[in-house]
């Protein structure tokens, strides 16, 4: 066991090395590229073993990474963003072959207009794909993600492939002080994979991903894909815990910090959780019984945790960093989903925000707003109307850099 | 290198199935018949969608060994993680050599001359050890005969109505293989099963990426009787539309060069894709610019191979 200060992108590195994968298809796309490079200079150098190729787009990669695991070995990939929604029809598809890898999604804002930065519009695109989905909120998380991603994966009970996701910039390029696990100890957690009757064998016939006629096979098929993802709820939880008692790190399906006594709630997940954490404390400070809720599972989505967590409470706000256009929040429109489901028990008022688009920070005062805001709804017991995170300070800026763009624009015309 | 001199040669046993969904007198399947007794059963073959993505329908394969479906683009990159995974499997032992296979790429002239073309050049400069099967109909056949990149100059399509038929040029998609200098290219043709036979049988023998084009004259599509699909491939080889040829070593030879070709309009006039060409009343200028075209091709081919045996 080391403990060192490691990248977002290395520690998804470093949780690949450490699960001895066998192949990496890769493709270069900002901000993921520090993974594949990590990767590919330790296999250089004869760190670690294993084979990656650079294939010629996300389309490409997905599609060889899935044959690869459907051929039978430990197959890992990290994309972003752009990458990953090229790459959407193939993960439609080696969800169907049940090929279970893991895949790194480094989220980035998706165009237009094109950007760099964070949100979750990327990997909440691939969320009705098949792909189990882990949110990461740390460093330490991502790589002990990608070591609970592959035992998922390869569940027999589950077999099906996982995204791990981290924010660009916020996770992927700040380093933090990360526990790297010994190999023995994450032998012992994580066994060799056994493809049992899936792999493609000279004296073992297989035929893959064939067609089927008539809705009866098709709805077979994709309602063995949902129990499938439905059974990961359990034994995520299973898994999890089994890695809290060999490595003393708990990582729950969802993360509750200040929850149980609270009165209010702030849910959100992914990396800018950390800062709602901090708004909570400093609320705690004053008074204020307030907590936050983290799911880092969004598929299969846990449901019944969720409710568990919300049940008695007067408010809850939810933040996503994400934005349906015409709906709004897509954790929010998940959560009340949820929650309607439930016994019938007291469930709280809830307020949506959103924030956090494009790596748009969110400070400590809008969060200490929303608590405002769910206070007084709670108290008329009225759900406010969703808000949409932006300041007037901001808009002032928007304006000048429209300004400057209609200036910039005149320049070239012909005046009278 | 090949033994195979004569139609005596060729495997007696047949080892794809009958009953597939494929229309009477597919000439692509005709193709793969001849392909897949040379490779025989240790295949997986990778498929893009197309006619043939229906040759697997649950429960049922005509294929004695393995298959895999992935998507319109990316067949060559299925063959590259089955192919790297296989590989991996057998450096650490974890595989017996016995449980190697022959990695297929089974496409049409849609995903090979269009969609799935990035992917291809991708494999071949990643010198992936595959063998492409590129079944060429000359359009998009499985969804109706839509015109598509391989479609030839004045045939009528789907798409392709007008009383000129198709506007555009058949792209050549043996040039652009060749470019990238693969281990083999060659075009084929299933009505000249022993030159067929000779070119698996020198794929076969060879390491890397490995190309044939297939021409699969399509009753349904180009409209013409199931019962002529031979003899349209026979006209299309000796009117000189269909060359048959390969690359290797950086160098391109054809391995039939009609000595005296019959006109292309016999070829054309089989064909209800061309009909137009001929009623209700002949288009001359289109035939003669057909004509032309071809009668170049041969004469490059007069000046660059002229000395050759």
């Amino acid at each position: 066991m080391t403990r060192t200060l490691l990248t977002g992108n290395g520690a998804a590195a470093w949780g690949a090395r450490l699960a001895r994968i066998d192949y990496v298809p890769a493709f270069p796309i900002t901000p993921q590229t520090e993974i594949i490079e990590t990767l590919a200079g330790w296999i250089d150098t004869g760190a670690m073993t294993g084979r990656l190729v650079t294939m010629d787009s996300e389309h490409s990669m997905v599609t060889a990474a899935g044959a690869a695991a459907t051929t039978g070995v430990r197959v890992f990939s990290a994309t972003s963003s752009q990458g990953l929604l090229y790459g959407m029809e193939m993960l439609y598809a080696i969800a169907g072959w049940r090929a279970p890898l893991v895949l790194i999604n480094v989220s980035r804002g998706l165009a237009s207009p094109i950007t760099l930065e964070p949100d979750h519009n990327d990997v909440l695109a691939a969320r009705d794909c098949g792909f189990l989905q882990i949110h990461c909120a740390t460093c330490q998380e991502v790589l002990d993600s990608v070591l609970i991603a592959y035992r998922l994966a390869e569940d027999r009970r589950v077999r099906l492939p996982v995204l791990v996701n981290l924010d660009g910039f916020y996770l992927s390029f700040t380093r933090e002080p990360v526990v790297v696990p010994d190999q023995e100890a994450v032998d012992r957690f994580l066994p060799p994979h056994d493809p049992e009757n899936i792999a493609f064998r000279a004296e073992t016939p297989m035929s893959q991903g064939v067609a089927v006629l008539g809705g009866s096979a098709y709805s077979y098929f994709r309602y063995q894909m949902h129990l499938a993802a439905a059974k990961a709820l359990t034994v995520y939880d299973e898994i999890a815990h089994e890695f809290a008692d060999r490595f003393g790190r708990c990582h729950e399906a969802v993360e509750c910090h200040h929850a149980d006594d609270a009165e209010y709630l702030l849910v959100m997940m992914g990396s800018f959780a950390t800062k709602a954490k901090e708004a909570v404390d400093r609320l705690r400070d004053q008074g204020l019984a307030i907590g936050l809720v983290r799911p880092r599972l969004i598929r299969p989505f846990p449901a019944d945790h969720l409710r568990e967590a919300l049940a008695g409470k007067k408010g809850v706000a939810v933040i996503d960093q994400n934005l349906s256009p015409g709906q709004g929040g897509i954790l929010h429109t998940e959560l009340a989903a949820a929650l309607s489901q439930g016994r019938p028990r007291p469930m709280p008022v809830l307020a949506s925000f959103i924030g956090g688009l494009g790596g748009r920070n969110i400070g400590a005062e809008e969060f200490y707003e929303m608590a405002r805001v769910i206070v007084e709804a709670a108290a008329t017991g009225r759900p406010p109307a969703p808000r949409l995170l932006f300041s007037d300070e901001e808009l002032r800026e928007v304006r000048k850099l429209q300004a400057v763009a209609r200036a910039a624009g005149r320049t070239g015309e012909e005046r009278p | 290198m090949s033994g195979i001199k004569n139609m005596r040669d060729l495997p007696a046993s047949h080892l794809l199935a009958g009953g597939t969904p494929m229309c009477a007198g597919c000439g692509g399947l005709e193709a793969l018949h001849q392909v897949y007794d040379l490779l025989g059963e240790k295949t997986v073959f990778v498929n893009a969608a197309g006619c043939m993505t229906l040759l697997a329908v649950y429960p049922f394969t005509p294929f004695r060994g393995s298959w895999l479906y992935t998507a319109m683009a990316s067949a060559p990159a299925g063959a590259q993680g089955v192919r790297d995974a296989l590989d991996i499997l057998r450096s650490k032992g974890r595989i017996e050599p016995a449980d190697d296979l022959q990695v297929v790429v089974l496409t049409g002239d849609g995903s090979a001359y269009g969609m799935g073309l990035a992917a291809t050049s991708g494999a071949m400069d990643r010198r992936l050890d595959f063998l492409y099967l590129c079944y060429d109909n000359e359009g998009y056949g499985n969804t109706g005969q839509q015109y598509s990149s391989a479609t030839p100059h004045g045939a009528r399509t789907a798409t392709s109505q007008g009383s000129r038929g198709y506007p555009g040029y058949k792209k050549d998609l043996f040039a652009i293989w060749a470019a990238h200098r693969p281990a083999y290219v060659a075009t084929v043709s299933a009505a000249h099963p022993v030159d067929l036979a000779t070119k698996i049988e020198t794929a076969r023998g060879l390491q890397g990426p490995r190309l044939i084009i297939a021409l699969s004259p399509c009753p349904t599509g180009w409209d013409f009787d199931p019962a002529e699909t031979v003899a349209i491939g026979k006209l299309a080889v000796e009117c000189g539309v269909w060359p048959l040829k390969e690359y290797r070593d950086g160098r391109v030879r054809h391995s039939r060069i009609p000595k005296a070709r019959r006109p292309v309009a016999e070829y054309l006039a089989r064909q209800g894709r061309f009909h137009h060409l001929f009623k209700p009343r002949r288009q001359e200028g289109l035939l003669t610019e057909i004509q032309a075209r071809v009668d170049a091709y041969w004469a490059g081919v007069a000046k660059n191979e002229g000395q050759e045996g």
